[in-house]
């Protein structure tokens, strides 16, 4: 997994709320057997219209707009529990998603692929929003280490899991940290079998 | 005195390879179950780290989500299912691990083939990348669904990084009625509890409703515990849990089995154990279930009405799709489709009781009803049995293993707008094919409305 300690760049707007996988990743494009390309179909329904053209008005077609951060409304992530939907992300190049709530079984699929679900208040996020459409070039900084956001001059702070922080920064999964402690899985295996088989 | 313990904590504590903090534990995983579906971007991880399968004797893999039910042995006609069952058989080869291809006499849906092969056994912990993994559950062990990262995880380390869920007991005490049974029971109880009643919660079933049940009816119990919401649901292994294991392919024999059940008998729930919350239920009270709705929790009693929830937006969009209205009765509603099957209700015992139902009977002249047997081993037994010349006179279709129009994957779809009276676990909108409307129910109930060709209340035929 990548690392994610520290972070500055631009942001996506997206001002919609319950985002859910469907939209995020549509159930067509799971028959896929690897992770990779699923980047291609991000938001697919909402960036391409009905007969596959282009639609200009959907805001990742907007030149203006950019970036690895994808800032978007409440309750993001909501619906099926496919993992696809934080493997397109992560593909499409996205490493934070900020936003006033998050789905919970889509915060646990994100961070397991080395995305971080940065959530904010309400009223924090509004005026990210602003901000970003008032300046779509200006850059965020984002601190995992000291669990902060800056955006022009304003430092707001965000709550993180500890264990999962670690993870992030060392660009560490469940099953990297479960590798390192193999030692102590064969002690565990050796001094007990439950299983009988 | 020594701690009060349920069975769950029991298992729990035996697998903890360590606590990570307060609310998170590193579990080990005795049993692993793939498939075709979410199996293949965790062997894309292995390969990308330069690792193998850590504990190859824990993993079995079988086809079965996105598997033709005709003509089995020919070329999968759906290039992207032929293109994953085939990447399936590859990873298989490259890593090692044990197989049930289509054709194979043990392939069939994961949580059919764990329990008929004796791979699943009490105190385990199971894990497999399907929700429906809480069918294991019947023989008390902790046994829940797993996203993609961690079937990597198990793969890589044979253990998880996992939140403790907190528990929950539902006692049923009596007897049934005659035509009501472990279906009926769980849709009455998810009926009560709602679609999300369950949400964070490890179930315990106990009671004399409960312990009354076969193995196979409290595998249709447990199967269904995700469907309020609930992590897995699990009920305390006795001496049906044993007599039913003793002999199968993979159970332990010898002095091993002695040393098992002896440990296993020491599992059940602690008389004066607690559990974070209770529910208890009458069996009287239960009738044979249908669903109306477009989620599980959406049931009532055959000779109810449909409740009133006007005031709810998605019950509204709810009864639209369905094509129904508050206060009205499923009773005598006319149906086009009977499937019977899914990890629910396709072993021996339903394909039986079907069978003992439809003797000498006739499905109406409109329906299409086909049953898909949950493995190739029930497979054989129904025919080895006669029950194939049964559904055969009655004008059902007996197809091939797999989970078929549970989640219409492959190429059994109900057409859209049409009602399917269906024996699986899910009724969410487009859940069986685009704009299929499905009403979950018992094998009984499904074969009482083919023979009719509309919903009826078994009990009246029996
Ligand atoms: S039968 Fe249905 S619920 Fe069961 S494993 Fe297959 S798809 Fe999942």
């Amino acid at each position: 997994m990548q690392k994610l300690d520290k972070i500055i760049s631009t942001a996506i707007p997206l001002p919609i709320e319950d985002i859910d996988t469907d939209q995020i990743i549509p159930a067509r494009f799971l028959k896929a057997v690897s992770k990779v390309g699923f980047g291609q179909n991000l938001f697919r329904d909402w960036r391409y219209t009905k007969d596959d053209t282009l639609n200009v008005d959907f805001v990742l077609n907007n030149q203006k707009f950019g970036g690895k951060i994808l800032v978007a409304g409440r309750n993001f992530g909501c619906g099926s529990s496919r993992e696809h939907a934080a493997w397109a992300l992560a593909d499409y190049g996205i490493s934070v998603v900020i936003s006033s709530f998050f789905a919970d079984i889509f915060k646990g699929n994100a961070l397991n692929n080395g995305i971080l679900p940065l959530q904010v208040s309400q009223e924090d996020l509004d005026q990210i929003f602003e901000t970003i459409f008032e300046n779509p070039n200006i850059e965020l900084d984002i601190n995992v280490e000291n669990q902060t956001l800056t955006i022009a001059g304003k430092q707001i702070t965000f709550d993180i899991d500890p264990y999962k922080k670690v993870c992030l920064i060392n660009g560490y999964d469940d099953i990297d940290y479960l590798l390192s402690i193999k030692d102590e899985i064969v002690a565990y295996e050796k001094g007990s079998n439950f299983s009988f088989s | 005195m020594s701690e009060k313990l349920t069975l769950f904590e029991k298992i729990w504590r035996h697998h903890t390879v360590k606590k990570i903090d307060e609310t998170r534990d590193v579990l080990y995983i005795d049993k692993h179950l793939i498939h075709e579906v979410t199996s293949p971007q965790a062997f894309d991880g292995l390969r990308n780290r330069g690792i193998g399968v850590f504990r190859i004797d824990r993993i079995i893999a079988t086809a079965d989500h996105n598997v033709p039910t005709k003509n089995q042995h020919l070329p999968i006609q759906d290039e992207l299912g032929r293109i994953q069952v085939d990447t399936l058989y590859k990873n298989c080869e490259e890593f090692g691990v044990e197989l049930f291809k289509l054709g194979h006499e043990h392939q069939g849906i994961v949580h059919v083939i764990g329990p008929e092969l004796g791979m699943t056994l009490p105190g385990m912990t199971i894990v497999c990348g399907d929700s429906h993994t809480s069918t294991h559950g019947a023989f008390g062990n902790i046994s829940f669904g797993i996203g993609t990262s961690q079937v990597e995880q198990v793969m890589a380390t044979q253990c998880l990084v996992l939140d403790k869920p907190k528990t929950m007991r539902i006692t049923v005490n009596g007897q049934l009625e005659r035509g009501v049974g472990a279906k009926d029971i769980i849709l009455y109880i998810i009926s009560k509890l709602t679609a999300a009643g369950g949400t964070g919660y490890f179930v315990e079933y106990a009671g004399s409703a409960i312990t009354d049940l076969s193995m196979e009816q409290r595998m249709t119990i447990c199967n269904m515990s995700i469907e309020m919401g609930a992590r897995g649901g699990m009920i305390a292994p006795d001496h049906k849990t044993y007599d039913y294991i003793k002999g199968r392919k993979y159970a332990p024999f010898g002095e091993k089995w002695e040393a098992a059940v002896a440990y296993w008998s020491t599992l059940p729930t602690d008389a004066e154990a607690t559990f974070d919350i209770e529910y208890n239920f009458e069996a009287y009270e239960i009738e044979p279930m249908v669903t109306y709705g477009t989620n599980p929790g959406m049931g009532m009693g055959v000779s109810d009405t449909i409740p009133d929830d006007q005031s709810s937006d998605s019950f509204v969009k709810s009864m639209a799709y369905m094509g129904f209205h508050c206060g009205e009765q499923l009773l005598g509603k006319e149906i086009q489709n009977v499937f019977i099957g899914s990890c629910t209700n396709s072993r021996i015992e339903d394909l039986r009781l079907v069978a003992e139902y439809l003797s000498g009977k006739q499905k109406a002249n409109h329906v299409k009803a086909y049953i898909v047997p949950g493995s190739k081993m029930v497979e054989k037994q129904a025919i080895d049995e006669g029950l194939d010349k049964i559904f055969e006179e009655a004008g059902f279709e007996l197809r091939e293993p797999g989970c078929s129009a549970c989640l219409g994957m492959n190429e059994d779809k109900i057409p859209a707008g049409e009602y399917c009276v269906s024996t699986s676990n899910r009724n969410f909108e487009g859940r069986q094919g685009q704009g299929a409307r499905t009403i979950l129910a018992s094998p009984l109930m499904a074969a009482a409305a083919a023979v009719e060709g509309k919903i009826v209340d078994v009990r009246k035929s029996l």
